[in-house]
């Protein structure tokens, strides 16, 4: 099915299943153990092993040694297989590091050989036997000194206007540098794998991946075999957030293993290698400079950043969303993403947005209290209905402005606290602050199959479920499509024996799949009519009309199976468009006087993103987004040893996530809009919007608390313990 | 995790005999660090003494007016004991703010005393520790390293890693005993400056256990009139080590005792500073800190650690 164009009034507008609270089908076998994760798939291959990775103890440099014998010799283990075996294996396209294979080392803990044994004890054991001598290379780890190098250097990636002589005339201008931390998806799953390689022929894996198409690929591409002799399950993911995009090394550790041994071999990744080995969010540090005239208006934006990346990739894009949010005429915008021996960074949960934001909206809070404005008022004024880039651009749909009002009116913003460090209860300083959020509203072309057998419907598409409702949302659609009911369609995902859909990232699944599952059951509808000889059916209450027939589903076909496959695809009339999602937080902080400690008190998100397919797994989105944003913004920051180039704090006691006494009363609205330009169900994503903005919520609200404004995250309280009130009596 | 051996004992003077007698032995008992720390062959014990049977999970009264707590009591157990909660309220306090209620469940009073550091060098094995390889070198020392939770005072050249224990900072504080078991029977008490080391050049020595010495109680002296008051300051609400933490009893004349935990190798307490009390908590700071030698990372500590003192006594 082709979408060339916005859509009309469909069957979606008229839902009886879609837009309705269903809570999550996958739920009860979740919270029962009964939903079997990679590393549990105890029942799929007989005689499994157990790899435990090694990895390297050095950020850079070069393996002069290893000897494995002691490895090899030890009880249970089957064998050990170390990188100096093997050449560099070929890199996918996905990929900055290589996984595995070769002397040289790219980053710290990067994995240099696998044990593999009856039990995991045993394979742990074994591999601290290996000995493994370096030659170290200097590496630069230092971000600070990059800024220093590399800011007012470059090709701005947008250039508008004249944003020099825009700020030499403007009466009210800002310009301040602010920080950012790395910072680790910390999955409650860590990346886990078994694959079955034994004969070298087909390959079979189970793991825990969000994109299974571009990971069967990625294992194609390494392994140099055929992708159609690869096979991959990943039904259900512990938690992604863009850290599980990707092959990582525990599945190419177990096909080694599997390979060596002729047994199917299951590796995880133990938690200190998730930080170091696997993926993080760069940090970043921005400068960020406005201008406006006196009446609040923008005349100018320059936003520059600089991020590290392993050579070749990408970093952390922060100031992409600059370029579109508000008004202004005049806009330069920049990234420097710098080649860091640190391990490799790639996309987390709203990848550029949610550092942008982060500093952007401080921003914009320190300029509306320059132009006396109250911050929501400012962020009115300076709304957009046009990319500002492109005037000739519209957005398809943009309430950005009422949720901002609804917000104010919904959190009580006109009796938050006016004068900063002004509001004190007992040894607590009580401040408010709010911020805008922005992400795009990408789509990606997406499949799937139909089976119907006797009036059930089986679903078939490899679309991922990370903890996020896919698998609830595409029974939605589907039995909103079919006429049918939830209880008489199955879906089943994340095989790539199943049709490609998008997979998940980006925000961009729950649009792309559910549109992908409609497709296919608009194609089954096609095959029914056909059958049936009529041109055109209507389908509901699990029946089939069309002129003078009426009859069950189940008894269309005697008992034969009918099945039907399609693909959305999404036309470049979406070019021309800007499509975005847009939000407005607003957050009640307490901040201890004396210790400046800080806790958030109150959380409300006010969202745009069309049609809400589901409003209990989108609000379980969004609040999960606020959570993150509350650890973004409070705790969550990869401690960088700056000589030995590794993140420090590689636990989960040391790199703080919010733990459920942090989290506050957390309210989200969904405005009732849709975007006939998204998608045939004119839903957006909100995934990714849930956490835009949040961090600079709190920020602002510290701000209104203390009267002290800190430009670096985490906002823990050794930044501002200096300056908090004397504490004398 | 290295293969070891197992054995159970239902004597702590067996227990302590045997732990001499076999070579790299361990006690394990709620084994909520310990095998963590196997694990990550941070430890490698070869042998393993359960002294869970040994039958010291008791809170009894003792001779003096004060309390005998069994050095396998566990965590949930003591912070809920009413007379704790009576009479040693900031022990209480100090225990709930500790860990998760699953850990405290576990955890025991004995082996809360002997956690080792949540240093980040000391957890990663691919990192020189001395704590942890005597004599391999400090990479918390060393340019560039991350040091914002360790320590800032009783730190040496050869280590600046903090004791984690909120419990013992609150045992500091009421002057209690440590009382052992050695490898041949003799019963001692330690206070717990005498318990716990300065690292000094070997900071892989810890307390002033000898080899087999086991840990069979805690004694509180009588109770300590006065308020009881624990504040850990933490970057998170819950679930999180000391950034600093304070424990105080402040009689109704304004004297009283104050202990510190997240800044030193052991619970942080000096006499001249706990007399300056009645004169604030700058006071307090300026003799307890005395001598400190923070990091550039760490030096809010110092700040932070006054501030706390005076969020205490502002309080009602």
């Amino acid at each position: 099915m082709d979408f060339n164009q916005s859509t009309e009034d469909n069957l979606f507008d008229h839902a009886r299943v879609i837009g309705k609270p269903h809570a999550r089908i996958d739920g009860l076998l979740k919270v029962t153990g009964r939903a079997p994760y990679a590393y549990e798939r105890h029942d799929v291959a007989a005689n499994q092993l157990v790899g435990y990775p090694v990895c390297a103890t050095i950020a850079r440099g070069k393996i002069t040694h290893m000897d494995a014998s002691a490895a090899r010799a030890a009880p249970g283990v089957a064998a050990v297989i170390t990188t100096l075996e093997l050449e560099p294996l070929a890199r996918a396209d996905s990929n900055v590091a290589h996984l595995f294979g070769g002397a040289t080392v790219e980053h710290y803990h990067q994995a240099i050989a696998v044990v593999v044994a009856d039990t995991l004890e045993q394979a742990r054991g074994a591999a601290s036997l290996i000995e493994v001598r370096y030659e170290e290379a200097k590496g630069v780890f230092d971000l600070e000194d990059a800024w220093t190098r590399l800011q007012s250097t470059g090709e701005p990636v947008a250039n508008v206007g004249d944003v020099d002589a825009a700020f030499a005339a403007a009466p009210v201008t800002l310009d301040e540098t602010y920080r950012t931390a790395s910072q680790s998806h910390a999955m409650m799953e860590p990346h886990a794998s078994i694959v079955d390689w034994s004969d070298g022929g087909q390959m079979t894996v189970w793991t825990s991946n969000q994109m299974i198409q571009w990971t069967r690929q990625a294992l194609a591409t390494t392994f140099d075999i055929d992708a159609g002799r690869i096979r991959l399950e990943s039904p259900y993911v512990g938690g992604g957030f863009g850290g599980k995009l990707w092959l990582r090394a525990d599945a190419v550790l177990a096909a080694f293993g599997s390979r060596e041994t002729g047994r199917p071999v299951k590796v995880a990744l133990p938690r200190p290698m998730i930080f170091n080995n696997a993926t993080h969010r760069s940090g970043t540090i921005q400068r960020l400079r406005i201008a406006a005239g006196s009446d609040g208006k923008i005349t100018a934006f320059e936003h520059a950043a600089v991020s590290h990346t392993l050579l070749g990739g990408s970093g952390e894009d922060a100031v992409n969303q600059t370029r579109c949010f508000y008004a202004g005429e005049n806009r330069r915008v920049a990234h420097h993403p710098i080649d860091m021996g640190l391990p490799e960074s790639a996309d987390m949960r709203a990848p550029g947005e949610a550092s942008g934001l982060a500093v952007l909206e401080i921003a914009m809070d320190e300029m509306a209290e320059k132009l006396g404005m109250d911050p929501v008022a400012f962020r009115i004024l300076n709304d957009t209905q046009v990319n500002p880039e492109e005037p000739s651009k519209p957005f398809t749909e943009r309430h950005f402005v009422e949720c901002l009002r609804k917000g104010a009116d919904n959190f009580g913003w006109a009796e938050r606290n006016l004068k900063p460090g002004g509001r004190r209860e007992g040894q607590w300083l009580i401040g408010h602050g709010m911020a805008g959020a922005y992400r795009g509203a990408p789509t990606m072309t997406s499949g799937a199959r139909v089976r119907l057998q006797n009036g059930r419907l089986i679903v078939e598409t490899d679309m991922t479920d990370i903890g996020t409702g896919s698998y609830t949302i595409l029974t939605q659609t589907a039995a909103e499509t079919m006429g049918m009911e939830m209880q008489d369609v199955e879906v089943r995902l994340g095989n790539s024996a199943y049709p490609t859909s998008s997979g998940s990232g980006g925000q961009f699944g729950a649009t792309s799949a559910t549109a992908g599952v409609y497709a296919a059951c608009v194609a089954l509808q096609q095959q029914i009519a056909k059958r049936l000889n009529v041109d055109e059916a209507r389908f509901e209450k699990g029946r089939v009309v069309a002129g003078q027939t009426d009859m069950a589903l189940a008894d269309i076909a005697d008992g034969e199976e009918i099945v039907a496959e399609d693909s959305i695809n999404f036309g470049d009339f979406k070019d021309e468009l800007e499509i975005g999602t847009f939000g407005a937080h607003f957050v009640e902080v307490a901040v201890n006087a004396y210790t400046g400690e800080t806790r958030v008190r109150r959380m409300l998100a006010v969202c745009d993103a069309g049609r809400i397919l589901n409003p209990i797994t989108a609000r379980s989105q969004v609040i999960g987004g606020m959570t993150m944003g509350v650890g973004a913004a409070l705790t969550e920051g990869m401690s960088v040893d700056t000589e030995r180039g590794f993140f420090v704090n590689h636990d989960l006691a040391g790199y703080e996530v919010a733990v459920h006494a942090d989290i506050p009363e957390q309210e989200v609205i969904f405005l009732d809009t849709t975007d006939a330009a998204s998608s045939p169900l004119k839903a957006k994503g909100v995934g990714e919007l849930g956490i835009c903005g949040v961090a600079a919520a709190i920020g602002n609200a510290i701000y209104n608390a203390t009267g002290i404004r800190i430009r670096e995250y985490p906002m823990t309280l050794d930044r501002m313990i200096d300056q908090l009130p004397s504490t004398e009596r | 995790m290295k293969a070891f051996s197992y054995e159970r004992v239902s004597d702590p003077a067996q227990a302590a005999a045997r732990a001499a007698e076999v070579p790299v032995a361990k006690f394990i008992a709620g084994g909520t660090n310990l095998l963590d720390l196997m694990k990550h062959e941070i430890e490698i014990p070869k042998h393993l003494i359960d002294v869970g049977g040994t039958g010291l999970d008791e809170i009894t009264p003792t001779d003096e007016g004060g309390l005998r707590i069994g050095a396998l009591v566990s965590n949930a157990a003591l912070s809920a004991d009413t007379r704790v909660r009576k009479d040693y309220a900031v022990l209480s306090r100090a225990l709930v703010s500790g860990a998760s209620g699953q850990l405290r469940n576990k955890a025991t009073t004995g082996g809360n005393l002997l956690q080792r550091t949540r240093c980040g060098y000391f957890y990663d094995t691919g990192m020189p520790c001395n704590k942890r390889s005597p004599g391999a070198g400090c990479a918390a020392l060393s340019k560039g390293a991350a040091t914002r939770q360790l320590g800032i005072i009783g730190t040496s050249d050869a280590c600046i890693a903090t004791h984690p224990s909120d419990m013992a900072v609150a045992l500091c504080v009421l002057d209690a005993e440590v009382e052992t078991v050695t490898s041949t029977g003799e019963i001692r008490r330690l206070t717990l400056d005498e318990f716990y080391q300065l690292p000094g050049d070997t900071p892989e020595v810890e307390t002033a256990l000898q080899a087999g010495e086991m840990i069979t109680a805690v004694l509180l002296p009588p109770p300590v009139e006065g308020r009881h008051a624990y504040y850990k300051v933490r970057d998170r609400a819950s679930y999180a080590f000391a950034l600093v933490s304070v424990a105080l009893i402040q009689a109704p004349d304004g004297t009283g005792r104050v202990a510190l935990g997240g800044v030193a190798p052991k619970p942080w307490r000096r006499d001249d500073a706990d007399a300056a009390l009645p004169q604030g908590a700058s006071a307090v700071m300026a003799r307890l800190l005395d001598g400190a030698r923070p990091t550039q990372e760490n030096a809010y500590k110092l700040t932070l650690a006054e501030r706390t003192l005076a969020a205490l006594l502002a309080q009602e």
